[in-house]
């Protein structure tokens, strides 16, 4: 089985593994989610209606309103959080929400998540060294 | 990792108390998550702190609902006064019209606890989505911690002030701390602008500016557009409303206007002798199809509730809606909402306004707005709006179609009940 092992930064400590979701679109956390759900609700978003609980989340990065972060602590605290983040664009707001999320998060990888990592695929995500790797659905 | 002052870590290390503690530990965890290297100081906060969720059955009392959504503390700590200038942003809802919203009186009781306790920390109860029209204007280059997309981008962009967008959690902490981490919008080098954007059409009125706003925030994402061509002087109105739009379609936290804002005189000041990632046209083609795009999910043109002032209106906004509005009736069957700041509503009533808009059949609100509150009338399928950040949101969070288009189309449909908004 084919793994790629990805390098970047830590943004939030800690282990998580699961299955990936992946979008090349911005989330708007505030007004295009649903945090007691755990659902894109944005229409025309590339994952309007699908869940993100429970996945290991990959994201270009975050848009809208500043309510972001709140958005995914009520998730968090409504057990619809994500397992772990994966973006690449650095905002305020995706590292807050990553903070508040209290899941292991990494950036500024090696090479582009987007690209790599496809939706389904098993993703280990090793925050504190920054580490990610992939292994492709079969 | 952070360089902490010696103030700082006195803050970590409990010794101005636990409250304090709570709020410097938090902003450790946000600075290294971004990678930012110190803190700089910030005497102007405007943040999300008067919760509207988790009754005090639920989580405890105040204090632990602070320490919760406020803070992310899993302890529930005393919450201290805040250290620094901190105002309240909008709310979900206007207090003083809770049976119109169908609120109950627990909630309402709720609430105003909840206010008493967040002003008994030294928060400003300005409860607004635009601070800097009703008592916090900050002024160029003033390190801010500022919550509120909309006015982020006016702030940054308009007054050259410098905040990031803060979360609750990351303003409730700066309030306690008067610290916001040094990094993004605090920096001169990541002020310059990153795509231009080329108008090559008429952009004059309110509803052009939104949609050129929208344009720029599908266009850059999270970029600094600049702007270039544009051949009218905007008002602050209008600039409220394309800081607004950008942040709605995208997440424009800045952007540069030469002649116009602050911190570019010439497009090529604008860059800061960089070149633009991309360059985007704005034409008739393109302001069509923004157009088109905020009113996507509108079918059924009969129109349950206008709502008007997202961001909130100012004393000149409302001022048009009277004017418009004098003497006229507003269609049985159709609400008409006008979202305001408390401070703008007593001049409002003041002039006349909010008794000319009232004895056609529409209220004057202040505080939220449906968007923050995911509230409207009972029933409503249709809302018609002038603002594009609300015609962007509310259709998608409330599963309702929405119109978007210009003050005079919204009030002409809140008359006969009927959009007929075109593009002119």
């Amino acid at each position: 089985m084919k793994t790629i092992v990805l390098h970047g930064r830590r943004v939030v400590g800690g282990y998580a593994e699961g299955e990936a979701l992946v979008t090349r679109d911005l989330i708007s956390g505030w007004g295009g989610t649903n945090p007691t759900e755990g659902t894109i609700i944005e229409r025309g978003h590339e994952l309007y209606g699908k869940s993100y609980t429970g996945k290991v989340l990959v994201f270009r990065g975050a848009k809208g309103s500043s309510g972001w972060s709140s958005m995914f602590h009520i998730a968090r605290l409504s057990g619809k959080g994500p397992k772990a983040m994966i973006f690449k664009e650095m905002t305020t707001k995706a590292a807050l929400g990553a903070v508040v999320s209290r899941v292991p998060a990494v950036t500024d990888l090696d090479q582009d998540p987007l690209q790599i990592i496809r939706t389904g695929d098993w993703v280990k995500v090793d925050g504190d060294k920054g580490i990610v790797e992939v292994t492709r659905r079969e | 990792m952070v360089k902490l002052t010696d103030s700082e870590k006195a803050m970590v290390d409990g010794r101005e108390g636990p409250g304090r503690q709570k709020a410097m530990e938090l902003l450790v965890r946000y600075a290294e998550a971004l990678g930012a290297e110190r803190f700089v100081d910030t005497d102007n906060v405007c943040g999300y702190v008067v919760s509207t969720r988790g009754y005090r059955s639920d989580i405890g009392d105040l204090d632990a609902v602070f320490s919760s959504f406020s803070l992310d503390s899993t302890e529930t700590v005393k919450i201290p006064p805040v250290k620094c200038f901190s105002s309240q942003n909008q709310l979900a809802w206007d207090p003083e019209h809770i049976q119109e919203l169908g609120l109950s009186r627990e909630i309402y009781d709720f609430h105003r606890e909840n206010e008493r306790f967040i002003s008994g920390l030294g928060v400003q109860l300005l409860c607004t989505c635009a601070p800097y029209l009703a008592g916090n204007l900050p002024i160029k280059g003033e390190h801010c911690a500022w919550m509120e997309s909309s006015a982020i981008a006016f702030i940054n962009a308009v007054i050259g002030a410098r905040t990031n967008v803060e979360g609750s959690q990351s303003a409730a902490a700066s309030m306690l701390t008067g610290k916001t981490p040094y990094w993004g919008l605090h920096l001169d080098e990541n002020r310059a602008g990153s795509h231009l954007i080329r108008v090559e059409c008429d952009v004059d009125s309110m509803t052009d500016w939104g949609l050129l706003g929208y344009y720029a925030g599908k266009m850059v994402g999270s970029g600094i557009p600049v702007f270039e061509g544009l051949r009218s002087r905007p008002d602050a109105d209008k600039l409220k409303h394309l800081s607004a739009a950008a942040a709605s379609s995208g997440g424009v936290e800045m952007y540069h206007i030469p002649g116009i804002t602050p911190e570019a005189a010439s497009v090529s000041d604008a860059f800061k002798g960089r070149k633009p990632a991309d360059t985007f046209v704005f034409g008739e083609r393109e302001k069509l199809e923004a157009y088109q795009r905020l009113n996507g999910s509108g079918r059924d043109r009969h129109v349950d509730l206008v709502v008007i002032g997202c961001p909130h209106a100012s004393i000149k906004q409302i001022w048009q809606v009277a004017r418009l509005l004098e003497g006229k009736r507003i269609a049985n069957g159709t609400a008409f909402w006008v979202f305001t700041a408390r401070s703008m509503k007593a001049v409002a009533d003041r002039n006349g306004y909010s008794k000319i808009i009232s004895e056609a059949g529409g209220v004057v609100m202040c505080d939220g707005c449906p968007a923050m509150g995911l509230l409207v009338p009972k029933g409503t399928r249709v809302v018609a709006t002038d603002s594009a950040k609300q015609a962007h949101y509310l259709p998608q969070m409330l599963n309702i179609e929405g119109w978007f288009g210009s003050l005079e189309d919204c009030i002409n449909a809140a008359i006969t009940g009927q959009w007929g908004g075109e593009l002119r």
